[in-house]
């Protein structure tokens, strides 16, 4: 018994700090592609230096922190096997599908385009390299989509049978899988906020140029400016038009998530009893074996809202939820709570994180509008840093003015940690189920491996990705500091296909080497 | 024939495809000690697959998730059974990977003699562990009636095993020296030459071995057949080599990975992991695989998706069809990305 649990901590333990390392890079990977995309897309179509100079410098740091991404990925692809192998045999025959897909239809997309993407500058014709990061995009937004099935199938099965014989789930419809309700919106969901986190931090490098070079006009480039105020721009819309898009899909989620986990969203909200109207709670402290909160401050009805798009509907608590979970599948109603400080806090953070940045985008974006909206002596060219207006003849007084520079800075990683607790919350509230209402996460775990081994990579993972974490984030915030390399140009002439236009072309370097 | 037997196949082939194409990467990792003499020529090596080594990678994620799809039992007892062995291979790919995209991104020397050291050591032991695990996938393992590998770690070391991972070390350092001959100019390429010669002499003795070995133990008729496949198209690769046809050296330097690889899989089945304790506890294809239905799906799917795959695959190689050498390597710049 003292095994079993030692087994399964260890395994949740490290899948945790796997899945939510590897989640620190998807989201920045999935959105800088498509943004880096969009800005190669406007160097094609316009020529101007300071889209191919915004493409590489976005492209950089893009590059740096996908290589984590892939590599981090490949454990994910391995663990289920090494530390879940019960998991893998029940679910396999309908949870491995996605993932081989995900394999054969978006790895493969992904990093065969990204190595053409990066060493084909003088290799390929303009467009011809620019669809490359295209495709690279969208091969990004499809492994999003495929495991983000395979986990919303463990959230909410769907399209299956339990085998009469073997006990295994069984798949009967691969649609259900790949396009019930769940995968839909937590795709959706998932997916703006990746788009929010990638703008986030483009805002924060660009206003940290930006205001570097208004403290100090003379020895900023007035061509490094340019770049990074169009990519300001870039940024703010994104965080406006993603904040947007994450709020609405999470609020679809969250009454997709009353109807099938309403133990999670009780337990996000910490809500014991089962109340009409409820109210949403904004401070508590609970208290898991007396099934009551010891502290707490609320806003009547929202929750409610939040559920069924009413003030006054009741929304069940815990304590009824997990009653009827345990008449349900056996065993004390205990067993059917989550850990509630961890699901309600997530929650929170989640939001709160994740929205101080869409607020921030849309002050931001208010602020540096464009000229029209201006009176002519606050205009600003487009190679100066904007000036943050409050109304069309207001400037803001220079103690705002910086504050608010320093605030797009320092917002830069927040929607990060949002999605971190947003996925913590989401599967520690799906606790103690691995796969929603069909295995538990005890039941989950590989057998025959021992506590040592398991220790052993526990140990060896959190060092391994502990120094990676140092170096990556070292590395980006030397190139990110540097800011584009304006003296860089494209290739005098498009690279044609059929190789080098002429001999004297043979013995020039690469555009890029390792 | 069944379904499962087709995607016993396709397993197959994507391990086939995996250790054709990572098989010459991990070459030239290793090769990066053993055939360049300074940091320039270090980096002609690195950069021959520089556009395509992480492409090459996801057959292996394509195979592993493949096996999860179609043999999930399979996939559960070789992941959870082979614990370890498999730890330090995600480790050295990890690193890996991370070191071809970091290694030129800081100029200091001592920042890149370090992930220059990594690139060798997480090439050449990957590169050996492969071969010990699929030694042991072949021979059988200790397995329990609840489909659990319940041996310990050395019994995955034992003699057939090593000599397996000794014969994929030289064999994928000979599939490089091979790559390396064909895809570079200058100096360098002589030299590659000459070293796949050396290396090929030496892969031909482990290779008689090794599979000799297997072939005894549990070979078939067609079995004996890849078998023979194999040391011809060795033999084939050598003679080539000698007279500097690269392209026929490196195909049928990719003909004997291929055929070795494929003479495992045809010893293996209709096992896809046999257990020493009981045979009855072997996994089979009929039993380790998924349900009709997920192999149908799967069989759509691949039926589409792997010629797609293999298309702009191929293109990229022709993309970056040129050779290089040093006089190509740009000069190490700070800035430079
Ligand atoms: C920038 C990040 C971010 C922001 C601002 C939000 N979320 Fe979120 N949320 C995520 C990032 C995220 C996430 C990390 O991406 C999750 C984890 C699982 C998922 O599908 O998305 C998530 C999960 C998640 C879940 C659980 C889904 C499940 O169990 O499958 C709910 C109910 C919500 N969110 C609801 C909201 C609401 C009502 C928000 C109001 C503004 C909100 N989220 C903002
Ligand atoms: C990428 C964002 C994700 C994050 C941050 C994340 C995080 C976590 C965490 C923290 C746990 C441990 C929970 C606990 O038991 O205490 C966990 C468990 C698990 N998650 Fe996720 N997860 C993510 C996505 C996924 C996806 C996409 C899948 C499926 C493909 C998945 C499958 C699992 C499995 C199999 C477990 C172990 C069993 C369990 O505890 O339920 N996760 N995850
Ligand atoms: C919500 C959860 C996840 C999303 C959205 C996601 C998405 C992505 C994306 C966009 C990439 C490309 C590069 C990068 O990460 O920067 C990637 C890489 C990878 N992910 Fe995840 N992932 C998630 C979780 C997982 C899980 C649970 C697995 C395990 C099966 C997994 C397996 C992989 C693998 C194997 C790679 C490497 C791909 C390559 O070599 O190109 N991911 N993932």
């Amino acid at each position: 018994m003292q095994l079993a649990i030692a087994h399964e901590t260890i395994a949740r333990w490290q899948f945790g700090v796997t899945t939510v390392y590897h989640f620190l890079f998807v989201p920045l990977t999935i959105s800088l592609a498509a943004m880096v995309a969009g800005l190669e897309t406007a160097w094609v179509r316009t020529g101007k230096d300071k889209y191919f100079h915004a493409t590489k410098f976005w492209g950089k740091l893009f590059l740096i922190n996908i290589a984590m991404g892939v590599v981090t990925g490949i454990v994910q692809e391995f663990q289920f096997g090494m530390n879940w192998s019960d998991y893998s045999r029940f679910v396999g025959d309908v949870f491995g599908a996605p993932l081989a897909m995900e394999a054969l239809i978006a790895f493969f997309f992904e990093s065969t385009f990204i190595g053409l993407w990066i060493f084909g500058w003088d290799k390929l014709p303009k467009k011809i390299h620019c669809a490359c990061i295209w495709m690279v995009a969208l091969g990004t937004v499809l492994s999003a989509y495929f495991i983000l099935a395979a986990n919303s199938w463990m959230q909410h099965p769907a399209g299956y049978k339990i085998d009469p014989v073997t006990h295994k789930a069984q798949l009967t419809d691969i649609t259900k899988v790949l396009f019930q309700d769940t995968s839909l919106v937590v795709a959706f969901h998932t997916l703006t906020a990746a788009f929010l986190t990638g703008a986030a931090f483009m805002v924060g490098i660009a206003s940290y140029h930006l205001w570097k070079t208004k403290r100090r006009p003379l020895e900023a480039d007035t061509r490094k400016t340019a770049s990074m105020r169009l990519s300001l721009r870039l940024g703010l819309v994104m965080a406006v038009v993603a904040g947007l898009g994450t709020a609405l899909s999470g609020d679809t989620l969250a009454k997709v998530m009353f109807e099938q986990q309403p133990m999670k969203m009780a337990s996000a909200e910490a809500l014991w009893d089962t109340q009409a109207p409820a109210p949403f709670s904004i401070f508590a402290v609970g208290n898991v074996n007396a099934g009551h909160n010891s502290v707490e401050l609320e806003v009547p009805g929202i929750l409610s809202f939040l559920a069924k798009s009413d003030f006054s509907s009741p929304v069940p608590g815990i304590n009824d939820t997990a009653a009827a979970e345990a008449a349900k599948y056996g065993g004390k109603p205990t067993d059917y709570i989550p850990n509630i400080f961890v699901t309600y806090w997530g929650f929170r953070l989640m939001m709160g994180f994740g929205m101080t940045s869409f607020v921030a985008g849309a002050i931001g974006l208010w602020t540096t509008r464009k000229k029209l909206f201006l009176a002519p002596e606050f205009r600003t060219g487009e190679d100066e840093p904007p000036r943050l207006m409050l109304t069309k003849n207001r400037e803001l007084g220079p103690q705002l003015t910086k504050w608010s520079w320093r605030i797009g800075i320092l917002t830069m990683g927040f929607p990060l940690i949002a999605n971190s607790f947003g996925w913590i919350f989401t599967e520690m509230g799906r606790q103690p189920w691995a796969v929603f209402g069909l295995m538990t996460t005890a039941d989950a775990v590989s057998p025959n491996v021992s506590v040592t081994t398991q220790v052993i990579a526990f140990g060896t993972f959190t060092a391994l990705y502990a120094i990676l974490a140092v170096i990556e984030v070292r590395l980006l915030h030397k190139y990110a500091k540097a800011g584009p390399d304006v003296d860089e140009r494209p290739p005098a002439k498009d690279p044609t296909l059929r190789g080098p236009a002429s001999d004297e072309d043979a013995d020039k370097p690469l555009a890029f080497a390792y | 024939m069944h379904l499962h037997d087709v995607w016993f196949v396709l397993i197959a082939v994507l391990w086939t495809g995996y250790f054709f194409l990572e098989g010459f990467d991990f070459g030239i990792g290793v090769l990066t000690r053993l055939l360049a003499r300074d940091r320039a020529e270090r980096r002609v090596l690195i950069n021959t697959i520089g556009p395509v080594w992480d492409g090459n990678e996801v057959w292996l994620l394509t195979a592993a998730g493949g096996t999860f799809a179609a043999f999930p039992d399979w996939y559960a007892t070789l992941f959870s059974g082979f614990y370890l062995p498999l730890l330090a291979i995600l480790i050295c790919l990890i690193v890996r990977g991370v070191a071809f995209e970091y290694r030129h991104k800081r100029g200091e020397d001592r920042w890149q003699r370090g992930w220059e050291q990594a690139i060798f050591w997480t090439s050449l032991l990957p590169a050996f562990l492969w071969g010990v695990v699929f030694a042991n996938i072949v021979h059988g393992v200790a397995i329990d009636q609840q489909k659990n590998y319940v041996g310990g770690l050395g019994d995955l070391f034992k003699p057939y095993a090593l000599l397996g991972g000794l014969l994929t070390l030289v064999l994928f350092t000979f599939h490089g020296a091979v790559f390396a001959a064909l895809k570079t100019v200058g100096e360098i390429r002589g030299r590659a030459r000459a070293l796949a010669l050396r290396l090929g002499l030496v892969t031909a003795v482990l290779a008689l071995v090794f599979l000799g070995w297997t072939q005894s133990h549990q070979g078939t008729g067609w079995s004996l057949v890849a078998l023979a496949v194999a040391v011809l198209a060795l033999v084939g690769a050598l003679v080539a080599n000698q007279l500097a046809r690269e392209g026929w050296a490196f195909t049928l330097s990719g003909l004997t990975v291929v055929a070795a690889v494929a003479m495992l899989f045809l010893a293996l089945f209709p096992n896809v992991m046999p257990s020493t304790l009981n045979p009855a506890y072997s996994l089979t294809v009929t039993s380790a695989s998924s349900s009709p239905y997920t192999l149908k799906v799967m069989s759509v799917v691949a039926a589409v998706f792997t010629p797609l795959v293999l298309l702009y695959q191929g293109w990229t190689y022709w993309v970056f069809r040129k050779r290089i050498g040093v006089q190509h390597i740009p000069a190490a710049h700070p800035a430079e990305v």
